[in-house]
């Protein structure tokens, strides 16, 4: 009937569980593959700075006179350059996505 | 009589994207359109002298979030184009399988757009909820849900193994059966039928005229479609252009209801024969010359015109979308028209105002 | 360029011309696409030739850039010949819909015509508000 072929569809749904996730109360269910933060191992580090000059942003920076890698999270695109080029293994994305800030802070990283 | 003119936009709701329009009203038929943009304008193509050719690839995906991944593509095909560089049939493979779902979920998008304008509030939401499955495979499979970022200049960066093809190939099948329940309500329900049939006429001839592309086209009786050029895969895939004949917002919104399922199918076919392979050609050196490239974006024909000339940088970057050829046609739909028919007309286009105003 | 498209250098004056042709031709307008060259503007016209790109190319010095208006043949180029003005400042001479440069809503005027980036301008300084 062509007056009622919503009402089929709407009937369906209110008979069925939310597709929704109820976020914040619950968390939201994460896929494997995806690009999110940005996970940084100090220990394999070498500073050869070959992620910061790969950054699109700019949001590397890393110093290798005095051994400092620092990081503008609220800079990064979680595009993966860095972690493609890296030949030491020490960058990697994890699946999370950031927390919200109100400055833009800089992490730093020191090696020994 | 005397006439009005109401300001309409850059802020509206039906609106996706910001765009102003002042429309000179006499009581409630729409005399005349005019418009002014540049509220998003973003001057990508002034970025070319800044970023070389290999980090273009991102603000070029950047240009617009819902086409992102077809912009990427292009770019890159202009790049290879001018460098002479043979991409792998396996990346050729990964590129038309994302580009036919990214096609998906943009008209998904557009679908409850338009029952939003027309104030149809549940069907806007069941699209959506049918479009977040096709964002959860693109996730999986690229890594991003709008920017899908696996575009390279000489391949893909990512690569989908047996297992992916075999999930994604599953959660397609619920897509399906979900798509088909949603488009039998924008096809066949009588609400939807009154607010869409006889809206904004355009013939076969004033199509061509006005230069317009895509499902307006498409919609008016002419059989043009981009991908019959022969891209990426597409020369190896079975596909035919989705034409109606009236030319009304109704034919137009039938004509992006089936290419949903002709995306479905193109994707079937294309994980069916995906040959194994690598994903990636190796790139040396700096572009020089120049190259105009076309493809299918969801809305239409995208023209990319590239010139370099020997340096990092690409001398000229022009992108022509196809909301910027079919803007013409939107203003001259909009003289006569009623103004509770402004949203539909407006939206029809699919207007998609970041790509236009890059 | 690819085996299907075809690229034809023509002077300023012929243009009018070779468009009125493709028009009978049932040539579709693509797009016109400007550049800003160093030593003038190059002016490219594509038409869709069922499926074959075909472009024009007119080449107009700097000092002064000045090109007719194709929108009485193809009514669709207004939007296409306003862009280039307002980017670019280039003259198109007998434009159908003419916006005088106010389609674009730019701070900087003209900016791509310009090779050089236009410098910023400077910034005020921030005021400390009194309590």
């Amino acid at each position: 009937m062509p007056y009622f072929q919503m009402s089929r569809l709407a009937l369906k749904w209110a008979l069925t569980r939310p597709p929704t996730t109820r976020y914040p109360f619950e968390p939201r269910r994460a896929i494997a593959g995806s690009r999110g933060q940005l996970v940084f191992t100090r220990g394999n580090c070498v500073y050869c700075t070959a992620c910061a000059r790969k950054c699109p942003t700019g949001a590397l920076k890393v110093d290798r006179a005095r051994k400092k890698f620092a990081l503008e999270r609220l800079r990064c695109i979680s595009c993966g350059y860095c972690v493609e080029i890296c030949p030491k293994d020490s960058l990697a994305l994890s699946t999370g996505h950031g927390s919200p800030a109100t400055t833009r802070e800089s992490e730093s990283y020191f090696g020994t | 009589m005397a006439r009005t003119i109401i300001p309409f936009g850059p802020q509206h709701p039906v609106l996706p994207e910001p765009i102003h329009l002042d429309l000179v009203v006499e009581d409630e038929k729409v005399i005349e359109a005019r418009p002014s943009i540049g509220f998003i304008h973003r001057g990508l193509e002034k970025l070319v002298e800044k970023k070389d050719y290999l980090e273009f690839v991102y603000v070029a995906e950047r240009i617009c979030g819902i086409c992102s991944f077809i912009h990427g593509q292009t770019y890159c095909q202009g790049v290879e184009a001018i460098m002479n560089i043979a991409v792998p049939p396996r990346a050729n493979y990964l590129r038309t399988v994302w580009g036919e779902l990214s096609r998906i979920h943009s008209h998904l998008l557009w679908l409850g757009l338009m029952a939003d304008g027309m104030g149809f509030e549940s069907l806007f939401m069941h699209s959506w909820r049918v479009r977040e499955r096709v964002l959860n495979i693109i996730e999986a499979t690229t890594g991003g849900r709008v920017i899908f970022g696996s575009c390279k200049i000489g391949g893909v960066r990512r690569d989908m193994d047996a297992g992916a093809i075999k999930n994604t190939l599953a959660e397609l099948e619920i897509v399906e059966r979900d798509m088909s329940e949603i488009t039998n309500v924008f096809l066949n329900d009588n609400s939807v039928k009154d607010r869409l049939s006889g809206v904004g006429v355009l013939s076969r001839q004033e199509a061509h005229d006005f230069g317009c592309v895509g499902p307006m086209l498409r919609a008016s009786g002419v059989a043009q479609d981009m991908r019959q050029l022969g891209y990426a895969a597409y020369q190896e895939l079975q596909m035919e252009p989705v034409t109606r004949t009236e030319g009304d917002s109704y034919a137009r919104c039938a004509v992006r209801c089936d290419e949903l399922s002709q995306s479905v199918s193109l994707i079937r076919q294309a994980l069916g024969k995906i040959p194994p392979g690598e994903i990636e050609a190796k790139v040396s050196g700096n572009p020089d010359g120049e190259a105009i490239v076309r493809t299918e974006q969801p809305r239409g024909e995208v023209v990319y015109c590239l010139k370099a000339n020997g340096t990092k940088n690409l001398q000229r970057f022009r992108v022509r979308t196809p909301t910027f050829a079919n803007l013409p046609a939107m203003l001259k739909l909009l003289q006569g028209c009623q103004l509770a028919d402004v949203p539909i007309l407006i939206l029809t286009i699919d207007p998609c105002i970041s790509c236009t105003e890059r | 360029m690819k085996p299907e498209q075809t690229l034809e250098i023509i002077p300023v004056g012929a243009l009018l011309k070779s468009v009125r042709a493709m028009r009978v031709r049932g040539g579709r307008l693509v797009q016109i696409c400007a550049t800003a060259l160093p030593e003038q503007f190059e002016l490219t016209y594509s038409f869709d030739l069922d499926g074959r790109l075909a472009s024009l190319r007119v080449l107009v010095p700097i000092e002064d850039p000045r090109v007719p208006s194709i929108a009485l043949i193809y009514g669709c180029a207004f939007l296409y010949e306003n862009e280039m003005h307002d980017l670019f400042n280039i003259k198109v001479e007998g434009m159908t819909v003419d916006f005088r440069g106010n389609l674009y809503r730019t701070a900087v005027k003209y900016a791509f015509g310009k090779t050089k980036p236009p410098a910023a301008k400077p910034r005020p300084e921030p005021v400390a508000c009194p309590v």
